[in-house]
């Protein structure tokens, strides 16, 4: 027997399973990284609040508040443009829109009669905002979105001005002026108290709604064989519709769900923040520092940002309020300055694919 | 109905402003392998592209079981049963071994009447299936990729450098799976490794420069050292 056959036979098997050397990087993990945020959060809260845990409590809350609501403007935003490569500027806009799609339709005096109870009012704003973020969203995709697929700038350019049409009609339908809620339900006036303080429980169903959908996307993409070919589709679009998939049914699909995701957010933080233009730009400056600080197209990436930012801003807020030495503005910068920070950790994001 | 499965007459394509096949005539008798061959950049892998409609071509007749299907796009193209592995596999690394071929079923049900097959061609794949594509080696990876194209009911595999980076022993075992699957199937075959080429394949087809410039049975081109130096530069 020559000496080539032994070698051969002492190869694996073909396809045998090989050793692979694993390699355990503590700031190379992306869970690892994201607990001790967390931990350094939580304990520069805890310090905000000089130990009082009643302050500390409304904090946390604000922070999961403004997290979850940041998550369902994020979430879109990142299965987007993982899925189709579009960053849609339009996404905070969508947003904005489910808030004053749902305060007029609480407010409506026709809708006020023909539905007198407050709590089935607002359930059904909430359907209705999701229903036109929806339909507007399918729009976008359809009709103005698709005959740009071949060229990924001009779709940037488009839903930037798509954006831009679409609160110059917001401002033209109910003029700059910001709208509160007046109408309210039992939810929304409802409170508990804890640590001697009394907080509002809408926060907390807020909370609890932002968890359900996380839990119910994350459900989607993991469970049900759309979301099989989401997360292939994120990989390689190309290489699903050769195994012989419309891939482009999928696209609107998506991009559908995403906006309608966003208008539902906005829906149920209108009786909280009120209606206002601003909500537009304010939801799309910190879902896009989220999905940058997750790691562009990963869904837990945008996940666990949202949560990671939210907490920032609100102890960011605090830490202002009780500082004489530095401004509020600094809370509103706190989404990038947390970008920054992870950027320099990971370039690729906390939960982003490494770039070689 | 015609003995040729596909037809190609004088394909033309252009990736961007590039031209790369400048007309290519390429005919897949049923129930054989035929192997594309030629030098790197010739146009191999493009030709299979225009076929699955991943880069229409601009000029020429593609006909599939007497059908026309140039400009149809690639997911008609799969449906009408042409299955396509790609070079580097394009496995899917986030999804199981699993979802990877529930993916490429057409419809539902697909992938437990082919189980049996697909595990008896690759009974690795059995003991890999809830693993992650990532965690595969390229050997594992081109067996997935190819039972991938085994899930629905596909007449025609186009499959592009299957051995490309694997190891000898892994090339062996792939012949004798694609030599098992052209009992059943039609394969059209991309292969720069002249010997595992005139193992498998019944016809060729040489593309050079983006045109056919030779064609015929297998057997006559390993009998031809000219041609195969002129094209080929393997000797």
């Amino acid at each position: 027997m020559s000496a080539t056959t032994t070698e051969k036979k002492n190869l694996p098997p073909p396809g045998a399973p090989q050793a692979r050397p694993r390699t355990f990087k503590l700031a190379g993990n992306p869970v690892v990284t994201s607990a001790g945020i967390f931990v350094f959060l939580i304990a520069a809260g805890w310090l905000v609040a000089g130990g009082d845990p009643g302050s500390f409590a409304t904090m946390m809350l604000s922070g999961l508040f403004q997290g979850m609501l940041l998550f369902l403007v994020a979430s879109g935003l990142s299965i987007i443009f993982g899925l189709m490569d579009v960053l849609n500027f339009a996404q905070g806009t969508y947003f904005m829109i489910g808030a004053y799609s749902a305060y007029a339709f609480q407010h409506s005096p026709a809708v006020i009669s023909a539905v007198p109870n407050t709590d089935v009012r607002f359930v059904l704003a909430v359907i209705v905002a999701t229903v036109i973020g929806a339909i507007l969203g399918v729009i976008l995709e359809r009709v103005l979105l698709r005959p740009l697929y071949a060229r990924p700038l001009f779709q940037i350019v488009l839903t930037f001005g798509v954006s831009i049409v679409l609160t110059e009609i917001v401002i033209s339908t109910f003029s700059t002026t910001p709208y509160s809620w007046t109408e309210m339900f039992s939810i929304r006036s409802a409170s508990f108290a804890l640590f001697g303080q009394t907080f509002t429980a809408y926060r907390l169903f807020v909370i609890g709604i932002g968890f359900l959908m996380m839990v119910a996307v994350a459900l989607l993409l993991r469970r049900t064989r759309i979301g099989i070919i989401i997360r292939a589709g994120v990989e390689d679009s190309q290489m699903v519709e050769a195994l012989g998939i419309n891939v482009r049914a999928v696209f609107t699909l998506v991009f559908t769900l995403g906006c309608a995701l966003a208008a539902f957010g906005g829906a149920v933080a209108a009786p909280f923040f009120g209606a206002n233009i601003s909500l537009g730009s304010n939801f799309l400056l910190g879902a896009i520092a989220i999905i940058a600080l997750g790691g562009l197209d990963s869904y837990e990436g945008a996940a666990v940002a949202s949560l990671i930012v939210g907490i920032g801003v609100a102890v960011m807020q605090q830490f202002t309020l009780a500082s004489d030495f530095i401004g509020a503005v600094w809370a509103s910068l706190t989404p990038m300055l947390l970008l920054t920070l992870v950027l320099l950790l990971r370039p690729s994001g906390l939960f982003g694919k490494k770039v070689e | 109905m015609s003995d040729n499965l596909l037809e190609i007459d004088g394909l033309q394509t252009f990736i961007g402003q590039f031209h790369i096949l400048e007309g290519v005539d390429v005919t897949v008798p049923r129930n054989q392998v035929t192997v594309l061959l030629g030098r790197n950049g010739a146009g191999k892998t493009t030709t299979l592209k225009s076929i699955m409609g991943i880069h229409p071509p601009t000029e020429g007749q593609i006909s599939y079981q007497g059908q026309s299907i140039a400009g149809k796009r690639p997911y008609d193209v799969a449906q009408m049963g042409i299955g396509y592995v790609p070079e580097h596999r394009a496995v899917f690394g986030t999804l199981t071994v699993k979802e990877n071929l529930e993916l490429a079923q057409h419809q539902r049900g697909e992938l437990e009447q082919k189980a049996d097959l697909i595990f008896e061609l690759f009974p690795d794949l059995k003991r890999l299936y809830k693993l992650g594509g990532k965690n595969l080696s390229g050997g594992q990876q081109q067996m997935l990729a190819i039972a991938r194209a085994l899930v629905p009911n596909n007449n025609l595999l186009l499959i592009d450098e299957p051995s490309e980076g694997l190891a000898p022993v892994i090339i062996e075992a792939l012949i004798e799976v694609i030599d098992r699957l052209s009992e059943q199937l039609t394969v059209l075959l991309v292969e720069q490794n002249f010997v595992m080429a005139s193992k498998l394949a019944d016809t060729y087809v040489i593309i050079d420069d983006g045109r056919s410039v030779a064609a015929g049975n297998m057997a006559d081109l390993v009998q031809d050292p000219q041609t195969i130096q002129r094209y080929l530069g393997v000797a």
